[in-house]
């Protein structure tokens, strides 16, 4: 850039050849494309960040109103019925006269299909996880993992479908059983909607644990099986631990499935193989043939209330483990 | 090499390769008891695969392939009886960054023992507290045991794991780069240490800091490209190499 004059040279803009050529008719007087600073730009970012800060609000302001209709339409029930006799009465029948609103039995169903569920698919999830994460081959996980999540995307009512016109028969035939529609059959077919989230989220945890620990651990003479229970499970605790409630907590809202395969009599079961009415199919078989404004129709949302509880509860759960032991996980170098 | 006393690893005519590239090419070297042996050369030139050889780490990279022999005391290291988990656990080895458990401190150190079967109380009270005085770094955690070993500055951090090999009671040390992640002061510490450590350790350690292996070991062996170029008394290397390569490297010529 040898040919420069003394006002180019002054004027900060060209860095190149060409800018230089185009920039020579107005040095010296106004140097082009220079927005004052701050103004325009700050105009603009204010608009960029009420965008955004609307975008997030949104759904926290549908939730909160939400939240607030549920409970609204839910209260109206207690003007009638005391809150003892609708957590732990026994008997449900809403279109009895009198009715009897007791959902004791329906909070049972849905505890029970919950913790059946996942007695069985905690371990398949957290084994599924170590299998991906330590013993499957890249090539091997490279199939499987995206094969578990995919697992996910079935539609809840096409396992429902499956628990209906495959397993429940089988089983009534098999166990020679009353009903194939049952506590198990339920469990199984959320078990398979919370595995997914389980192993998905435990294996990104073990994933997370460093490999130094590992090594360290095989240094000091440990086989693969006293690293992976003592080093690396602890290690990924919060993540396992996070993923096991929220698998929990997936199958406790659950609707479809349960609606389609729990059988619906809404009675304390005593046995596996005994139907259930679990909240959400309780609601969601009900609602639409309760006259608005009626009693059973601010039972339905009074049972809302109790799952929309429930379901909070184990998320605050989640959160609190991963809060609690990730100080440990994420601090190791 | 100068009327060579016992050594307790001889390793003869060893190749290795990651998968298809050959990474180590016929070494031969005997390990002096009781000693320093520092482990030399340029990045990438084989010392650390060499060193995680000696104590069958490298097993756990897969596609890998060895050949020839790894004799510790009488037993060759890679025949085909041998179970790898016991071979570290008389062979340990510290790693180029400190790599603590995230348990306490006690843990940390008791961990290995565990493994072993050790459960009674007092004797791990007793075998902890031997392995960190080992370490010079009883004195600084004595009163926060059981607090979270990474709590620990990075010097303590390695210091402990120095304490959690020891604990093993092992009769050979690795160490592979143990101070390239730590400042000058904690570097002198651990330098220390290694010589203190000879007494009752076999050490073997891979630095790539020449003074430092000019302060800490007796025996200097110098790789390059995968071979051993040189080895002998460690004055001798630094002094009057016999061959031209390790002249140039150890004059900062290359490296």
């Amino acid at each position: 850039m040898s040919n420069i004059s003394p006002a180019q040279s002054v004027a900060t803009q060209p860095l190149a050849g060409p800018a230089a050529g185009a920039a020579k008719g107005v040095a010296a007087s106004s140097p082009p494309a220079r927005t004052p600073i701050g103004a325009r730009n700050r105009d603009r970012e204010t608009w960029i960040r009420i965008v955004f800060t609307a975008a997030g609000l949104f759904s926290v302001v549908v939730m909160a109103l939400i939240v607030l209709f549920l409970f609204r339409e839910g209260v109206y029930l207690f003007k009638t019925v005391s809150l003892t006799d609708f957590i732990f009465g026994t008997a449900w029948y809403p279109t009895y006269d009198p009715p009897d609103f007791g959902i004791g039995p329906l909070i049972v169903g849905s505890m029970s299909v919950t913790l059946v569920s996942s007695l069985i698919a905690v371990p398949l999830g957290v084994g599924a996880a170590l299998y991906l994460a330590e013993v499957a081959s890249p090539r091997v996980r490279e199939w499987v993992k995206p094969g578990v999540e995919l697992l996910a995307s079935l539609p809840s009512v096409v396992l429902g479908f499956v628990g209906m016109v495959v397993i429940a028969p089988l089983m009534q035939e098999m166990l020679d059983i009353p009903t194939g529609l049952n506590i198990l059959n339920a469990s199984l077919m959320l078990a398979l909607m919370a595995i997914p989230t389980i192993t998905s989220i435990s294996e990104d945890a073990l994933y997370a644990v460093p490999r130094d620990l590992m090594e360290a651990s095989l240094a000091l003479g440990a086989t693969r099986w006293e690293t992976l229970t003592r080093v690396l499970l602890p290690g990924a605790l919060s993540g396992v631990g996070t993923a096991v409630i929220l698998g929990m907590s997936r199958a406790m809202g659950e609707t479809m499935v349960v609606l389609m395969v729990a059988g619906g009599a809404a009675q304390i079961p005593t046995s596996l193989f005994d139907s259930v009415r679990p909240m959400p199919a309780t609601i969601a078989a009900e609602m639409g043939e309760t006259p608005f404004g009626s009693e059973h129709y601010y039972a339905l949302f009074a049972i809302g209330i109790v799952l929309f509880l429930l379901t909070l509860g184990f998320n605050l759960v989640a959160a609190w483990i991963s809060g609690r032991f990730q100080q440990k996980g994420a601090a190791t170098l | 090499m100068v009327d060579a006393p016992e050594p307790i690893i001889s390793v003869e005519d060893l190749n290795f390769y990651y998968s298809e590239s050959q990474a180590l090419t016929n070494i031969n070297l005997k390990i002096v008891r009781s000693q320093v042996t520092a482990l030399i050369g340029p990045s990438g030139c084989g010392k650390s695969t060499f060193l995680r050889l000696l104590n069958r780490m490298n097993d756990l990279i897969p596609g890998t392939r060895v050949e020839g022999r790894v004799i510790f005391e009488g037993v060759n290291l890679y025949g085909p009886e041998v179970d790898p988990v016991q071979v570290r656990r008389r062979i340990g080895m510290v790693f180029q960054k400190p790599n603590p458990f995230p348990k306490s401190i006690y843990n940390n150190v008791a961990y290995g023992p565990r493994l072993h079967g050790l459960r009674d109380r007092a004797k791990l009270d007793e075998l902890v507290e031997r392995s960190l005085k080992a370490a010079a770094i009883w004195e600084e955690v004595k009163d926060i045991l059981h607090q979270s070993a990474l709590g620990l500055s990075g010097g303590q951090q390695q210091r402990l794991c120095i304490a959690r090999a020891v604990a093993m009671e092992p009769e050979v040390l690795l160490m592979d780069e143990p101070t390239s992640a730590l400042d000058p002061i904690a570097t002198a510490r651990i330098e220390e240490l290694v010589k203190e450590l000879k007494r009752n350790y076999t050490v073997i350690i891979v630095t790539h800091n020449m003074q430092q292996a000019a302060r800490v070991s007796d025996e200097t062996a110098f790789f390059y490209m995968g071979r051993l170029v040189e080895m002998g008394p460690t004055e001798e290397i630094f002094t009057r190499p016999r061959k031209e390569q390790t002249e140039h490297y150890i004059t900062g010529r290359f490296g």
